[in-house]
């Protein structure tokens, strides 16, 4: 797997609260941008891979892009965890050659298109029974909870989490497709914003965005001869962790060591690069929480020091460790972390609006407190 | 040490949609008892319940009574955008406790005020991790559907 195969084209639409269009017809133009971006034609398709949340099927974006025929698809569970897993599994389908050319991709007006969290008849028994009739009813409920008491054991503040959500907010300011491009945050705004759920703020959610995006894999072989520099597939991982219970892990034996440490562990194990290696990193930002918990869960740092790496300038441009350097899904678009793997490309070509000098090597995450998924891409 | 639910229902939430495994507990609850799924062969507790032990594999289960008494592991409160009924209790509180007979059990619960008293009643100022507290039992639902839900009261409140 190591190198064996290469994302060669990343295509986005614009991110916006409400866009006119479909999803259908998103997701088409995000494809159609990365087949473009790669300069391989659609007809040659013949993999595809999403989220099972993702309500464009296979069918409907095979006939509209004018695929091939296609012989391997394939969906990831559990929202923004499988964001990754979707490269992953292409990357596998195309090394072991049941596909050549593979598209990913990921369309959704949850801007417009209304919350997952207000429909009250498609709940899931379990775990819903145990947590919902008690109000615990959002995902910002679900992981505050689990940042209270992360904040409890190891004494982060929420000068920790705004530390994540500047960092996101300062890369947007950079970014002109961000819907934060011009929108700085300051201290002040975030301390004084109101409460979603308490001890998380608005700041501290990510935000709410149309918007598609896609991009294209083959083998190292084939990337040579695409239109755009290659970026490597150096290693990929999902992750469930044994008794891990999703988003609502309360039950299990130490429910603030996530599914960031199991898909690290394969990570890393697969890698010819350790954690001081990489130059870059995305790292899923539905909350601000989830970053000090992925920067322990994939050996940044140890256990409890994620809320203190990020002092200091630590995620800002020239720092320890430059983050979401899009803006993230805090302050870019939350298109299910997506924009976190385009941007991790971007920034292995050269070609993003936060350039890391000298960027080799990037980390990409998929949601943390799900079962989920991680990227090293090295250029 | 614990009681079969008081007051009238608490109406506009939403009623938990209790699976197989599920059923038992919800159960014993309209009964006033909070019981904790046990494996029968090896007597680990699990929540949440499931077909069989994660240790040893058993299928065979007993339902154990728990004394009702715990700890606030971590809690929440909740402000608006919230569902309707929720949204006109807020601002209210979420806990996870860990029970006194188990801490490795955690459930998910309110802290109220009184037995009989509404989410949402308990004040935040006494939201505490580690505080003691113990488990009351609250109708809630309509007419068509009634269910009781455990709920939290501070041991000293």
């Amino acid at each position: 797997m190591k190198d064996a195969t290469a994302i060669v084209g990343i295509g986005q639409t614009p991110f916006a609260k409400r866009l006119p269009e479909s999803e259908k017809a998103l997701a088409c133009r995000a494809i159609l941008r990365a087949l473009d971006d790669a300069g391989i034609d659609p007809s040659e398709v013949d993999g595809f891979a999403s989220y099972t949340m993702e309500e464009t099927d296979e069918v409907e974006v095979a006939k509209s892009i004018g695929a091939g025929d296609v012989t391997f698809f394939s969906k990831v569970g559990y929202g923004g965890g499988g964001s990754c897993a979707t490269v992953a599994h292409l990357a596998t389908a195309v090394a072991t050659g049941q596909a050549t050319v593979g598209v990913a991709w990921r369309s959704r007006k949850r801007g417009s298109g209304g919350r997952p969290w207000r429909n009250t008849t498609v709940q899931l028994p379990t775990p819903a029974q145990w947590t919902r009739p008690f109000g615990l009813l959002r995902p910002a409920d679900e992981i505050g909870m689990l940042t209270r008491r992360y904040m409890h054991e190891y004494g982060a503040t929420r000068d920790h989490l705004f530390n994540v959500a500047l960092a996101c907010r300062n890369r947007a300011n950079q970014n002109p497709a961000a819907m934060m491009y011009e929108r700085p945050l300051t201290r002040e705004m975030y301390m004084t914003s109101r409460w979603i759920s308490e001890p998380l703020c608005l700041f501290d959610n990510c935000l709410e965005t149309d918007g598609a995006l896609a991009c294209v894999v083959v083998s190292a072989d084939r990337a040579r001869d695409c239109r755009s520099r290659p970026v490597y597939v150096h290693s990929a991982a999902q992750g469930l962790p044994a008794q891990h219970h999703g988003m609502v892990n309360y039950w299990t034996e130490d429910p603030l060591r996530g599914p960031a440490w199991t898909a690290a562990q394969q990570l890393w194990k697969h890698a010819d690069l350790c954690p001081q290696d990489v130059d870059v990193a995305q790292i899923y930002d539905a909350f601000t929480a989830l970053v000090p918990l992925s920067l322990e869960g994939y050996g940044f740092c140890g256990r409890g020091e994620g809320a203190a790496f990020t002092e200091g300038g630590a995620l800002e441009i020239g720092g320890r460790l430059p983050l979401n350097t899009s803006g993230g899904g805090l302050s870019e678009a939350y298109v299910h972390g997506f924009n976190l793997i385009t941007e991790g490309v971007r920034q292995l070509r050269g070609t993003s609006t936060a350039q890391v000098p000298n960027a080799a090597t990037c980390l990409v995450t998929a949601g943390e407190g799900v079962p989920t998924s991680a990227l090293l891409l090295r250029s | 040490m614990t009681t079969a639910p008081t007051g009238p229902p608490e109406t506009g939430l939403l009623l938990p949609e209790p699976d197989d495994d599920g059923a038992p507990f919800w159960s014993y609850a309209s009964a006033g008892e909070l019981r904790v799924q046990t494996c029968s062969d090896c007597g680990r507790r699990r929540f949440p319940p499931r077909p069989c032990c994660p240790r040893c594999r058993s299928f065979e289960a007993e339902w154990q009574r728990m004394s009702g008494r715990g700890r606030i592991w971590s809690y929440v409160v909740a402000h608006p955008p919230l569902l309707p009924g929720y949204a006109e209790a807020a601002l209210y509180n979420v806990l996870v406790v860990e029970l006194a007979d188990d801490p490795a059990i955690r459930l998910v619960g309110n802290l109220v005020a009184a037995p009989d008293a509404p989410l949402g009643s308990a004040a935040a100022g006494k939201l505490r991790i580690g505080a003691p507290v113990r488990a009351v039992f609250r109708q809630v639902g309509d007419g068509e559907r009634l269910m009781a839900v455990p709920r939290w009261v501070l041991e000293r409140p």
